[in-house]
């Protein structure tokens, strides 16, 4: 399939989430716009782990930084509230950016293993700042922000909030398929494939890590100021440890190295777990369910089934193929 | 040949999701059906909790036969994980989608935190039944005027329990408290009126909510003190009295009413026997409310109530009662907090009205563990025996409350450790 096939059926997919979610029920408006939020963070965790071969169990640090400053400013200095919104959403992405900055020196020195351990280790203090400095963070009570920002739109409306949310998750989207297909971006691959190699092609392998480990850390706090006013409460509950794991499966699900992967991959576990957690007690059996039949017999996730349709298509043409020559007479 | 079934593909997912969206319409109401949410947690720790809040609700329901004075009653129930953002997107779901006129439920005081915002940005009424985070009818009442209180604020049972405390004689008392909102507020109230009244607090300590090996904590425990004042939730209250048992520690305990509470004392051992606490509720209460209610929920559900049990009972008659007063017909989201606020009832725990900041008054009980027979079992179990009964306790209790609310809310650092050593 030609990349601008590709590209089509991408842009027809976000249209009609576009069109058809403002007609829907209001909760659903609500599920979608906690979706795209999640996209945002799956995408930049995507980075990472799809393109750069870094299994982050930590993303979630990025989303609460973002979130816990936008809680913050909003809720003691009444900032961010009018335009200044958009201030929020540039120091936001700093704060993400400047989180990571941090932790990648700690953590892009490791590889493999070490690099999830130091990664969730990571995380985790975050978590343990959130729960603890209560005099900043309200600890377990977490932080009630006032009603969502006003300038001239008012976002305290659910469509239009959705259409600002869709709109950060569109550019997002550009923004990170960009770079992915940078040369950057391709040197990011060249380091999954074969670190090794790349170095001795000369490439400072650790800087391309570093980097990208920063700007997902960026769009990972864009997330979290989205993730704040949508939900118009921040809570230690944001910032554990499930919300990575959240995040590493809705990449794993919709298929890494893809971007959309992890934004179909959030759709799904948003909805399964709303959805489901009303209908049945035992949903996170079923939850953990999709996600290990995903990884048996999808590796490639959701993303890779239109591959393998393909590959098993040609596999029988294939063998039909080969079986007309046997049974032709020689 | 592939790339037309790949473009059927993605088209039939791109319908699918228009399908998704377009399907879950709204539900319209029928006229006189009453649709209540209720949010509790049914998975985790804090399920067995959770299970004993809906049973008691249900339990009203079933009596009633699911009929308030002609309205029919749907009752909706989501589980919240004991999880406050989780509990947010629960509320969200149970008033945009099921299009319920009230909710109630949520168990810990930081969810409760959480959920008033959501009555107040959704217009929806929200009876707070069990969490007692105090400044939901304190000083944040006027943020939330959709909310109705029909459960207890934290420090409301501690107020009284500070003063029996120091009629008991105990001089110095050390604190421990799972490190959340309610931990916070019940220590904190205990500690006011326990210092009003001459008493001591010479220290302080705050595990982790969810806490369940205390090693790290008990040997830190002061030994020269009168008296430990132990405030669990959950899976902790089991834990810590065993713990602090098998430490050797021999002092008299106290403990807010969730450390003893019915939710667990059937699966704690004799070590408890004789420990004090003080709530609105006890199990063991001598009154025939009381007593039909303990017979008749253990008949249903195979165990004794707690005070989650009792708590949701009492609200769904609550609402019951001011549903008699409309006659079955809901009558709209203000007139129904009016009515409830007026709501003045005989429930299993005593008598019981609603302040004017949307609060109960109702009796404290002062409880000790005793192993002994109640309302007519023939075996010897655990119950919370009522020694002392301080009637029409308000959240305020003797404390005038315009000074009452200029202090700050009660908080790991309020009142200050004065006496700390």
């Amino acid at each position: 399939m030609d990349s601008r096939r590709k590209l089509v059926i991408v842009i027809a997919a976000m249209l009609a989430v576009l069109v058809a979610t403002p007609y829907s029920g209001s909760y659903v408006i609500v599920l979608v716009t906690h979706a795209l939020i999640f996209a945002i963070l799956a995408m930049s965790l995507d980075i990472l782990l799809g393109y750069t071969g870094l299994p982050s169990l930590g993303q979630a640090a990025y989303l609460g930084v973002g979130a816990y400053l936008t809680a913050i400013l909003a809720s003691r200095f009444q900032f961010g509230l009018d335009w200044t919104f958009w201030l929020v959403v540039v120091l936001g992405i700093l704060i993400g950016a400047a989180t990571a900055a941090l932790f990648g020196l700690f953590a892009v020195h490791a590889g493999g293993v070490y690099f999830l351990m130091i990664t969730l280790a990571l995380g985790m203090c975050v978590w343990g700042l959130a729960y603890r400095w209560n005099s900043l963070t309200g600890g377990d009570n977490g932080i009630v922000l006032p009603p969502r920002p006003a300038f001239g739109i008012d976002l305290a409306d659910d469509v239009t909030f959705f259409y600002l949310v869709f709109g950060f998750f569109a550019v997002s989207l550009v923004m990170m398929a960009i770079l992915a297909r940078s040369p950057f971006g391709r040197s990011l691959v060249g380091i999954r494939e074969n670190e090794p190699r790349m170095r001795i092609l000369g490439y400072n392998t650790w800087l391309h890590k570093y980097v990208a480990f920063i700007i997902a850390g960026g769009f990972g706090g864009l997330a979290g100021v989205l993730w704040a006013h949508a939900h118009g409460l921040v809570s230690p509950e944001d910032v554990v440890l499930a919300t990575s794991v959240d995040a590493l499966l809705m990449v794993v699900l919709g298929g890494p190295g893809t971007l959309v992967g992890g934004a179909i991959g959030a759709g799904i576990v948003v909805f399964l777990r709303e959805y489901l957690s009303t209908l049945v007690p035992w949903w996170q059996y079923v939850l953990g369910g999709v996600y290990v039949l995903t990884i048996l017999y999808l590796p490639g996730g959701l993303m890779s089934i239109p591959e393998r349709i393909r590959g098993s298509r040609a596999l029988s043409r294939r063998a039909r193929e080969t079986r007309n020559m046997q049974t032709s007479p020689p | 040949m592939s790339s037309t079934i790949l473009r059927r593909l993605n088209w039939g997912l791109i319908a699918g999701i228009v399908a998704a969206g377009l399907s879950v319409s709204p539900i319209a109401g029928a006229a006189q059906e009453l649709r209540i949410g209720f949010i509790a947690p049914l998975t985790g720790p804090f399920s067995q909790v959770g299970k004993d809040m809906v049973n008691g609700f249900q339990m009203y329901l079933d009596e009633v036969g699911g009929d308030f004075a002609g309205a029919k009653v749907k009752f909706i129930v989501e589980d919240e994980e004991a999880k406050p953002p989780v509990a947010v997107r629960k509320a969200e779901k149970l008033i945009r989608q099921d299009k319920v006129q009230l909710f109630a439920g949520g168990l810990l005081a930081s969810t409760g935190y959480a959920l008033a915002p959501v009555s107040t940005r959704l217009k929806t009424v929200y009876v707070v039944s069990t969490p007692a985070a105090d400044d939901l009818t304190q000083r944040d009442a006027s943020k939330y005027p959709y909310i109705v209180r029909t459960g207890w604020t934290s420090s409301q049972p501690s107020h009284p329990f500070g003063e029996w405390a120091c009629q008991q004689g105990y001089k110095r008392i050390v604190a421990i408290g799972a490190d959340f909102a309610f931990g916070h507020e019940v220590v904190g109230g205990f500690q006011k009126a326990y210092e009003g009244c001459g008493g001591r607090i010479i220290q302080k300590i705050w595990p982790p909510l969810g806490t369940i090996d205390f090693g790290p904590y008990i040997p830190t425990i002061k030994k020269d003190a009168d008296a430990i004042f132990t405030l669990m939730a959950g899976p902790m209250s089991l834990q810590f009295p065993k713990q602090l048992a098998s430490a050797g520690i021999r002092l008299p305990v106290l403990g807010g009413g969730t450390s003893y509470d019915e939710f667990v004392l059937p699966s704690m051992g004799d070590e408890v026997i004789g420990h004090i606490s003080a709530l609105q509720y006890s199990a063991a209460l001598d009154t025939p409310k009381n007593a039909a209610f303990v017979k008749k929920y253990r008949e249903k559900y195979g165990k004794v109530p707690s005070y989650y049990s009792e708590g949701n009972y009492t609200a769904a008659q609550m609402i019951h009662e001011v549903m008699k007063k409309t006659k079955g017909k809901w009558p709209g989201t203000e007139q129904f907090v009016k009515l409830l606020s007026s709501v003045q009832l005989e429930t299993p725990r005593g008598p019981v009205r609603i302040d004017e900041m949307k609060n109960p008054v109702h009796n404290v009980y002062i409880r000790i563990v005793r192993k002994k027979r109640e309302h007519g079992y023939d075996k010897d179990e655990l119950w919370n025996s009522v020694v002392r009964t301080y009637p029409d306790v308000g959240q305020f209790w003797k404390y005038p409350k315009e000074e009452f609310l200029k202090q700050p809310v009660y908080s790991r650092d309020y009142p200050p450790c004065k006496y700390c050593e």
